[in-house]
């Protein structure tokens, strides 16, 4: 594929690679927090840690969408679709998040729940207009990239005069949970969590261009590399922070200037600020309640708003009392430190959020990446 | 009245009602005019509960019967390349070849959902009749069966295979051996994106068309360009892709797989299409291709063999079997890392980020 397969290249890769192996200084460690699930992902399908010196270790962050939605978000649109007999139109990736009393999606469909998969929010709207006589709710969730969308849909919905659709927003920022792990003890007190530096989000900063950065850069004295998904996008970056950290900048600099500007999308941030306003306060699973950190539907648009449509409350669920993904969420933790890992815990019967989606660092580190630590296997597979 | 004049069933503008399941004269008829003609031959023709079969002359000589079934539930019945009819006569026809059989006879059961269009069922009766003709093996039984309207979607065909294999040829998914050479016969994941592109919801626009086909031709092929012995594992990546496939070898043999990610020929619109919609070919259906773990000495034989058949034209090696207690299928990837290629976790969904 054109204009991919130049970002795939193993040639090229093992260039870069020569170049972080000479530059890394033996006298010390470089850990990096990838925040995306999508470099995660692509850190594991590419196998772009057999790349990297040992000094070099990538610590993945809380970018996955799917991990960082609590239990009890997911039991809302549960009970929307098995209590209020509503259409449920969601991403697919939603559907076998664990929720409570051993449900998810997926097993509420299977007892009668109209939960449907769709690709697009707009896929969601033609549900509504071909179901005149039902409540369609689409279940949004996801950082900046997935919201212009959903506020799309929903602006949508109301020239339309679609009057049996609503949203559910879980939108959260991604701005607030970085904030959020730099301002975590482990990071900021106790030093026990060494983070030298972000590879910066890919598509989020499409959408919200590199300035949101800049005040972590400044504030915290961590450089930022943005970088696109493909495996020599990280790459890339990975090197540019080592030098960054070389040279005891801390920068924000951009590796995907093919689609990344400093201010971002400004029509899609505009659309988003129309249809959406801050959350005082918003659960993350794994960081808690994180203040700021998510959007609701503005007060004018609340007959789209699932929440105010149907008066639903929210009632937290605590994740099981082994689950470590908080601690793996923060970098505080590795999956392989946690007991359920590759255990009770797999990417068949997920414990924790961090299995559940392939973005996930457990169900990544599970999938791609077990070879390397073979004993946890021996008892998972027998 | 005019004496022995029966109306024909209307497979124009008819619709499946639950008279043609209710074994009176309205299912005679439509078993009559549509599945005989269809699938027209001798035993058939027996009109008979069951077909009398003659004897096949490797099973008199120390050679061993194999059966496999299969349901074929796909939606949409009707894809690029295919539909649920020809499928359900490649994919058993495939089951039976896997273990290196000749396969000999098919039977056929329906369940019809009430008011399906009977034009579409004709289409994928006669779509079913050619497939088999094709492939030389006859649907000699059948059975029909009419479930009411939102109980079934359209058909549901299910289908058993018999054939034979002769004596002292063991091929089965526990015989890898550390060595073997991991042989494919052409591109993946083609059924996958055919059948996707069309999904409601999901409709794009492909050039791609499913690679449905029997492969009993290109097992006979592989078979005789090898010494009897030298075919230790014969698989189609069907549901789960090669990927699944590979790691169910892998278990039931005890060995681990070692696979070259460059070596795996991908289609460039199956590529595109999965980076669109989030999936990886190597766990998307296919239908006409097969796995086959041969010893060394005897790959290269075979790897031409396949090749010159119309079915194995672009067939490589890509990959070998290894020791490894752990029983894992690892690819070197293009780009120069390595990884584990695991089962399949429920189905594979969409990434949204």
């Amino acid at each position: 594929m054109k204009y991919i397969d130049e970002f795939r290249d193993g040639a090229v890769a093992q260039r870069v690679a020569a170049r972080i192996a000479a530059e890394v200084r033996p006298d010390r460690t470089y850990r990096f927090m990838e925040f995306c699930g999508g470099h995660t992902h692509a850190i594991a399908r590419y196998g772009i840690a057999e790349w990297l010196p040992p000094a070099v270790r990538m610590i993945h962050g809380p970018g996955c969408p799917v991990c960082v939605l609590p239990i009890g978000r997911i039991d809302q649109a549960i009970r929307l679709a098995l209590e209020r007999d509503a259409i449920v139109c969601t991403y697919g990736d939603t559907l076998r998040v664990p929720a409570s009393a051993g449900l998810s999606l997926l097993k509420a469909k299977a007892r009668g729940g109209a939960v449907r998969i769709v690709y697009s929010p707009t896929d969601a709207l033609r549900i509504a207009a071909e179901h005149p006589q039902r409540e369609v709710v689409f279940f949004a969730i996801g950082f900046e990239t997935t919201t212009p969308p959903t506020a799309l849909a929903l602006l949508a919905a109301r020239r339309q005069r679609l009057e049996n659709f609503s949203v559910l927003s879980c939108h959260v920022l991604t701005p607030s949970a970085i904030t959020h792990i730099l301002e975590s003890p482990e990071v900021r007190d106790y030093g026990s969590v060494p983070l030298d530096g972000f590879v910066g989000p890919a598509h989020v900063s499409i959408v919200i261009g590199s300035r949101p950065y800049e005040h972590f850069a400044e504030e915290y004295r961590k450089p930022v590399a943005i970088a696109g998904f493909e495996p020599l996008d990280v790459m890339q970056a990975i090197l540019m922070l080592v030098r960054q950290v070389n040279a005891g900048r801390a920068d924000v600099e951009n590796e995907f200037t093919r689609a990344v500007t400093r201010d971002g999308n400004q029509a899609a941030q505009a659309v988003v600020a129309q249809v959406f306003e801050l959350r005082s306060r918003f659960e993350w699973r794994g960081l808690g309640e994180v203040p700021y950190s998510a959007l609701k539907i503005r007060p004018q648009y609340a007959a789209y708003d699932a929440e105010a449509r149907f008066d639903m409350d929210y009632r937290p669920v605590p994740d099981h009392k082994s689950c470590e993904c908080g601690a793996i969420l923060r970098g505080v933790k590795r999956p392989v430190d946690c007991k359920l890992f590759g255990t009770v815990c797999t990417p068949d019967s997920p414990m924790g959020s961090c299995m559940v989606s392939s973005e996930g660092a457990c169900a990544a580190h599970y999938s791609y990446g077990r070879f390397r630590d073979i004993a946890i296997v021996a008892e998972a597979g027998a | 009245m005019k004496d022995g004049y029966v109306r024909p069933i209307d497979l124009r503008d008819g619709r499946v009602d639950m008279n043609h399941g209710a074994g009176g004269r309205a299912a005679a008829q439509l078993v009559e005019e549509l599945f005989v003609r269809a699938f027209d031959n001798p035993y058939l023709r027996q009109g008979n509960d069951g077909a009398l079969l003659p004897v096949a002359a490797e099973l008199l000589d120390g050679g061993r019967l194999v059966m496999a079934c299969d349901g074929h539930v796909v939606a949409p019945i009707f894809f690029p390349g295919g539909d649920l009819g020809a499928l359900s006569v490649h994919g058993t026809l495939n089951d039976v070849a896997m273990l290196g059989a000749r396969p000999l006879y098919l039977a056929a059961s329906f369940i019809l959902e009430e008011g399906y269009p009977l034009a579409d069922l004709a289409r994928v009766v006669e779509s079913m009749g050619a497939a088999a003709r094709a492939a030389r093996v006859p649907i000699v039984a059948g059975d029909t069966k009419v479930v009411e309207r939102g109980k079934g979607d359209g058909v549901f065909i299910a289908t058993t295979g018999v054939g034979v294999v002769p004596r002292g040829r063991e091929i089965g998914g526990a015989r890898a051996r550390p060595g073997d050479a991991v042989l494919l016969s052409g591109t993946i994941g083609e059924h996958g994106v055919a059948v996707l592109s069309k999904r409601e919801s999901l409709e794009f626009e492909t050039t791609i068309e499913s690679d449905s086909a029997a492969l009993h031709d290109l097992v006979a092929a592989l078979l005789a360009a090898a010494p009897e012995g030298a075919v230790h594992v014969l698989r189609d990546p069907t549901r789960g892709g090669l990927a699944t496939t590979l790691n169910e070898i892998a278990r039931q043999s005890g060995v681990g797989i070692r696979l070259s990610e460059a070596a795996i020929p991908v289609k460039p619109q199956v590529d595109a299409a999965c980076e669109l919609l989030g999936l990886d070919p190597l766990y998307v259906a296919n239908e006409g291709k097969l796995v086959a773990l041969v010893d060394p000495a005897a790959a290269d034989a075979v790897l031409a063999a396949m090749r010159a058949d119309s079915l194995g034209r672009d067939s490589c090696r890509i990959g070998v079997v290894i020791e490894d207690e752990h029983r894992f299928v690892q690819m070197d990837t293009r780009f120069g890392g390595r990884r584990v290629i695991d089962w399949l976790s429920g189905e594979q969904l969409p990434r949204i980020c």
